[in-house]
């Protein structure tokens, strides 16, 4: 197990470098440097303002400094906008994004093994039916559609809750709902078949037989081994979900680093972007790092291995 | 009784063996079944996935030839007619230029099946080559190109889309390459992964003891026994290739404006949602979820038709 660790870590540690070499290789490929605009800045000016961020040095010097600036967890300062820092907008922004993926996936992980159970349980009866119809629609719809249909019916049409922002419980129904539709989809489907899978199994017939209640059965036994292929695809289905708060943000104007992302983008405020990309996808690699620890305390051969190597 | 007598009496010569006709003799008199034609049979039984066929090509004739066939252009702009709801002139309504969104569906579904299919067959090469060449050769190279994948897979896909295509610049080809970029990793693990068990099969150490070179047993014993899987990947990468591109358009990272794709279009309905012009996100939305809908049941069609522990 340990040494299972210590290699997940250090591949962890080469994908985050992998994305952050790419990122500033990518953005220092980009022709002309961000202070070239219409108007002619004094050349005075456009030196100190290189110099202030570093543009003026060779772009291996560059890229130390970006390391460091990563490791140091300090981005630096926006391009576009003069009193913030990537620091700063991040701390604003992601704690908002984060809420929304959290309880998104929280959502979405307890109502799809809910959904997944009850549709193997009745295989092929009506439920099973339902689930799985709502499943393929779910898959089909994306996100931002049914973010824009649930306000026009929902909030506008119905007025039953509020079309957007992110100020009380009650605002954050939709937005949760639009983000979290799909991913449920994706878990129920896969919660049936591997249920269907596990019903089948002889230590079922165990179970049942030694007389142990129906709930006792499905949760302790069927359960624990089917969710399996739940947590493996989790670390992936943050990254869909973590990635969607942008244009679920944008839609419901949440102020969540999406909406920074987004407007980073348009502006062209290339620290912000490198920033954030950077930021996001270590704490996406990171999570994908805890995945696959979290597989590995949970698999049953992989802890009868290690006891076998005890003993 | 002489009627009787008369079936009993067999001429002797009806008692001499046939002659033997080597050409008959192992001939199959029932057509063969094969793979294809046995999953085809299995994929025309399931209704959802057929309708779905069926919608994609429709949807594919509309593409090609609704634009050509529609009296407005797709840029066309005619500001005295903008959001004006469905009518005999405009079957889907105007957007806020007084361009026809009947016009602009079709040539949204251009955009979107081309990006699809392109990303899908791109990734496809890569998949087939990448992934063919790690599971045949094996050993280190096999050990060290699985690494390279598994840092890969690692990777948040669509930021790294994103950042591609902030630097590249917003079209449809660099959409594709980026999708493309990314993509190919989960093509090339499936190929390995059914080239490594089928390249120990039987048929596969008979074809080598009969002198095949690597080359013809790539072609001929591992490439189609692999298709099956392969196909229902690609099935299944078209509709997250559209969606990524109807993402990216909804960023503002697609297809610009006054060209149209499916994300445009509803990306430019959000701000007069409030206005009640509905038509303007529905049909977008409806083409696009419809469509994905289509590649899903017709890729989990595929996916029980062509696997063979289902086939009877």
């Amino acid at each position: 197990m340990a040494v299972y660790i210590v290699k997940r870590f250090f591949m962890m540690i080469a994908t985050i470098l992998i994305i952050a070499t790419l990122t500033f290789f990518l953005m220092h490929s980009i022709p002309g440097s961000p202070f070239d605009e219409e108007r002619t800045t004094n050349p005075t000016i456009q030196a100190n303002l290189e110099k202030f961020y570093k543009l003026d040095q060779p772009v291996a010097v560059q890229y130390v400094y970006y390391l460091k600036s990563i490791v140091t967890f300090d981005f630096g300062p926006s391009i576009k906008k003069p009193n913030e820092t990537v620091n700063s907008l991040l701390a604003r922004g992601f704690p908002i994004s984060f809420e929304l993926g959290m309880i998104t996936i929280l959502v979405a992980v307890i109502s799809g093994i809910i959904l997944g159970t009850f549709a193997a349980l009745r295989h092929n009866g009506f439920i099973d039916y339902m689930a799985m119809t709502f499943a393929v629609v779910g898959i089909s719809v994306p996100n931002f559609v049914l973010a824009t249909l649930l306000i026009q019916q929902v909030a506008v049409t119905w007025q039953l809750l509020p079309p957007a922002t992110w100020s009380s419980p009650l605002h954050m129904i939709l937005p949760t709902l639009a983000l979290a539709t799909g991913p449920t989809a994706i878990i129920a489907r896969l919660t049936r078949a591997s249920m269907l899978e596990v019903l089948t199994q002889d230590y079922m017939k165990m179970a049942r037989a030694k007389g142990l209640t129906p709930f006792r059965v499905v949760v302790r036994h069927a359960l624990r081994n089917a969710l399996m292929p739940v947590v493996t695809i989790m670390g992936t289905m943050l990254a869909g979900i973590l990635t969607g708060t942008f244009v679920i943000e944008k839609i419901f104007a949440i102020p969540g680093m999406g909406k920074y992302f987004v407007e980073s983008i348009n502006n062209r405020d290339y620290p912000v972007i490198m920033g954030s990309t950077v930021f996001y996808s270590a704490f996406l690699v990171f999570m994908l790092f805890l995945v696959d620890i979290v597989y590995g305390f949970l698999d049953p051969r992989i802890k009868l291995h290690r006891k076998d190597g005890d003993v | 009784m002489v009627q009787k007598d008369e079936r009993v009496t067999i001429p002797d010569e009806w008692f001499k063996p046939k002659e033997k006709d080597s050409d008959i003799a192992e001939s199959v008199v029932r057509p063969s079944l094969s793979y294809w034609k046995d999953a085809w049979h299995r994929l025309r039984k399931n209704k959802l996935a057929i309708s779905g066929l069926v919608f994609l090509i429709v949807l594919t004739l509309f593409a090609i030839f609704g634009p050509v066939f529609s009296p407005h252009s797709v840029t066309g702009t005619d500001y005295p007619n903008q959001n004006k709801a469905p009518s005999a002139e405009h079957w889907f309504g105007t957007d806020e230029a007084g361009r026809d969104v009947f016009t602009r569906t079709w040539y949204g579904a251009r955009i979107s099946l081309f990006v699809g299919v392109m990303a899908a067959l791109i990734d496809f090469f890569i998949g087939i080559i990448y992934g063919g060449i790690s599971g045949y050769k094996g050993g280190r190279t096999d050990t060290l190109m699985m690494r390279i994948i598994e840092i890969l897979y690692g990777l948040p896909h669509l930021l790294v889309v994103i950042l591609l295509m902030v630097v590249m610049g917003a079209s449809l080809t660099t959409i594709i390459i980026a999708l493309t970029i990314t993509g190919w990793v989960g093509m090339a693990r499936i190929v390995r992964g059914q080239v490594l068990q089928i390249k120990n099969y039987e048929f596969v150490t008979a074809s080598k003891s009969f002198g095949a070179k690597t080359p013809r047993i790539i072609r001929k014993n591992l490439l189609p026994n692999t298709m099956g899987p392969i196909i229902v990947q690609m099935t299944l990468t078209v509709p997250s290739a559209i969606f990524a591109e109807a993402f990216l358009s909804f960023l503002g990272l697609g297809i610009q404006v006054p060209f149209a794709s499916w994300g445009v279009m509803a990306n430019d309905a959000l701000p007069v949602i409030l206005s009640g012009y509905w038509w303007r996100l529905f049909f977008p939305a409806f083409f696009i979820s419809m469509t994905m809908f289509a590649f899903n049941v017709l890729g989990d069609g595929m996916q029980d038709a062509l696997d063979p522990k289902l086939r009877g």
